[in-house]
């Protein structure tokens, strides 16, 4: 009667090298080449806005009107624009803005739809039904009218877009996490939780939401870029980020102005944000397959 | 059915009655008023142009006014335009508009929906994934990328079709494409998933192991259902071309209510923009409401929902 066989046999077992669900899943990543390709893309592109600037000789927002418009060249890679600045660092410096409305937007959107479906799923019954009606009836409205009527009634300040393209974009998050939630409530773990006495919190907190997570990442990767078009929708009407700042919308928005002479003006900016997407899609349906093999294109 | 109708019939007012509460809220909380210009009025004159346009009442009582000329379809006169009602406004672009929105979706459908077909029954071959690479590219390339390029391409370079303005139907092909490649594209890959659904039911191998012909599973079995999740997906595509709208017609410079609604937000021309706020949000609840209709028609499952 010593604990010693009970340890040697959990030491035994802790050789058999397991699997995790993450391992298994980064394992099935690796194997889709369009996803590891994308995500190399992605990661460039990243480096590219991020590092790029502080390595190029010129400043984005710096004027030489010598220099206007001048096409592609060994001196400026992407060309100028009409300012006479230097196009390259221009969309370095708009990637750079995109991608973080991009994220934080994202982040917005995930901390409100997590909540918001953990609680409907946890709780259910009546409260469920009622706050699921309200994300329903919330779908149907045309929400791009109002983040448009906001953004010109607050003014056009970065962090209010954040938050107005967060509030738009939670709704299929909450109802993915609250039919996760649904299925796992019913689960043992959740019940050997709730006779340990367990606060509602931490059981959604702690045991809940950790699994969820790998649909929850899919639709998050998927959800920047469906926030990164919304504002570069915004900055394209006038109503995102104001320039001299850029963002790719705004750039796209400046370069369709000049395009019949100035082509490249639109072409790189247009370039890269399709890039961005194209990669951001990829590797979310590369994610999707890879953390739900179940759903996995046949 | 028919209570289900109105029911729903009545959670649409609902509907539009909250947008309508939501768009007055937020116009009244725009700072500046839609009478402010560069030159300076007498402040006389200031307080009659608010009089005539009931500016000079509480919120709360302007709120009560306007929301009763709205119910009796008056939409009130133009803050900015004078001597031009919201009516008279929308009667001239909406037709424009809704020639646009109509040929973009029927392109969209025409074009979507045949392709997720094809490539769902084909499935790992080449025709499937061409069309899917295709409506990749489609869905990462939003109109305001798609419609200059196409601008760029046609209209300026091969010089085949006119980039702006609206004098006949050579005018709408370059929009409606842009509008309608985007959506397109989502229509097809939501019908491939949605047939693939289908087409791996276990009913489906029963079916086959009977010796039904594959043409007779595809159209007569998994058509229907397959057809669910595009269809779901009409009502955010409306309200997706609606605001695409906006984008399009700024490019191609078309006289319809998408420009309207941009300079009427920016101007601050408050009936306006209350009145084309409600009109897209009613269009969008009705088109819901089709959807919910027809889905329950294709699933009776969904009926005692």
């Amino acid at each position: 009667m010593t604990d010693v066989p009970i340890d040697a046999a959990i030491a035994e077992e802790e050789l058999v090298e397991g699997s995790s669900l993450w391992k298994d899943a980064w394992a099935r990543l690796r194997k889709n080449k369009l996803a590891v390709g994308s995500l190399f893309v992605f990661v460039f592109i990243c480096l590219f806005c991020f590092v790029g600037p502080l390595l190029s000789p010129y400043d984005a927002t710096a004027q030489d009107l010598f220099a206007g418009a001048e096409g592609p060249s060994a001196e400026h890679w992407f060309g100028t624009d009409t300012l006479g600045r230097d196009l390259m660092v221009r969309v370095m410096e708009g990637g750079r803005i995109s991608l973080l409305v991009g994220l934080v937007a994202t982040v917005v959107a995930l901390a409100i739809g997590v909540i918001y479906g953990a609680t409907a799923g946890y709780v259910g019954g009546k409260v469920d039904a009622s706050m699921m009606r309200f994300v329903d009836l919330l779908y149907a409205l045309p929400f791009t009218i109002f983040v448009i009527l906001l953004m010109v009634a607050f003014g056009r300040s970065l962090w209010l877009m954040f938050v107005a393209i967060g509030c738009v974009e939670w709704l299929s998050m909450a109802r993915i996490v609250r039919s996760g939630v649904l299925s796992l409530k019913k689960q043992e773990f959740v019940e050997a939780a709730v006779s340990l006495g367990y606060s509602h919190r931490r059981i959604i907190v702690r045991h809940l939401i950790p699994n969820v997570l790998g649909p929850v990442i899919v639709i998050a990767t998927l959800t920047v870029p469906a926030v990164m078009l919304l504002e570069a929708f915004l900055s394209f009407l006038g109503l995102g980020v104001q320039p001299p700042n850029a963002s790719w919308g705004v750039l796209i928005n400046e370069g369709q102005t000049n395009m019949e002479i100035y082509p490249w003006l639109l072409l790189f900016p247009a370039g890269f944000f399709a890039v961005t997407l194209f990669c951001l899609n990829f590797i979310g349906d590369g994610l999707r397959d890879a953390l739900d093999p179940k759903s996995a294109k046949d | 059915m028919l209570k289900f109708i109105a029911m729903r019939l009545l959670q649409g007012v609902l509907v539009l009655l909250g947008i309508y509460a939501v768009t007055f809220l937020l116009v009244a909380a725009t700072p500046g008023s839609p009478f402010s210009s560069e030159r300076a009025i007498a402040p006389e004159i200031l307080a009659q142009i608010e009089a005539f346009y009931g500016y000079d009442r509480p919120l709360g009582e302007r709120f009560i006014t306007s929301l009763g000329n709205f119910v009796q379809g008056e939409f009130g006169p133009s803050a900015v335009y004078a001597n031009r009602t919201v009516t008279q406004i929308i009667a001239e672009s909406f037709p424009v508009s809704l020639t646009l929105g109509s040929i973009s979706l029927g392109l969209a459908l025409l074009l979507g929906v045949p392709a997720g077909i094809l490539a769902a029954v084909k499935r790992n071959t080449w025709l499937d994934y061409i069309p899917m690479s295709v409506s990749m590219a489609g869905i990462c390339l939003p109109t305001f990328v798609m419609g200059p390029l196409l601008a760029l391409v046609f209209g300026l370079i091969l010089q085949w079709l006119p980039v702006a303005g609206w004098y006949g139907p050579e005018f709408a092909i370059l929009p409606a494409t842009t509008l309608g490649l985007y959506y397109a594209a989502y229509f097809a890959r939501l019908t491939r998933g949605g047939m693939l659904e289908m087409l791996n039911q276990d009913w489906v191998r029963t079916a086959r192991a009977k010796g039904v012909a594959e043409s007779t599973i595809i159209w007569k079995h998994c058509l229907k259902g397959g057809l669910i999740p595009a269809i779901t997906f009409l009502g955010p595509a409306l309200a997706g071309i609606i605001s695409g709208s906006f984008v399009v017609e700024t490019i191609f410079q078309i006289p319809g209510l998408g420009q309207w609604f941009v300079r009427a937000a920016l101007n601050r021309d408050d009936f306006l923009v209350l009145g084309l706020t409600v009109l897209f949000a009613a269009m969008i609840v009705l088109m819901n409401l089709l959807v919910d209709i027809v889905q329950v028609a294709l699933n009776p499952r969904l009926k005692y929902d």
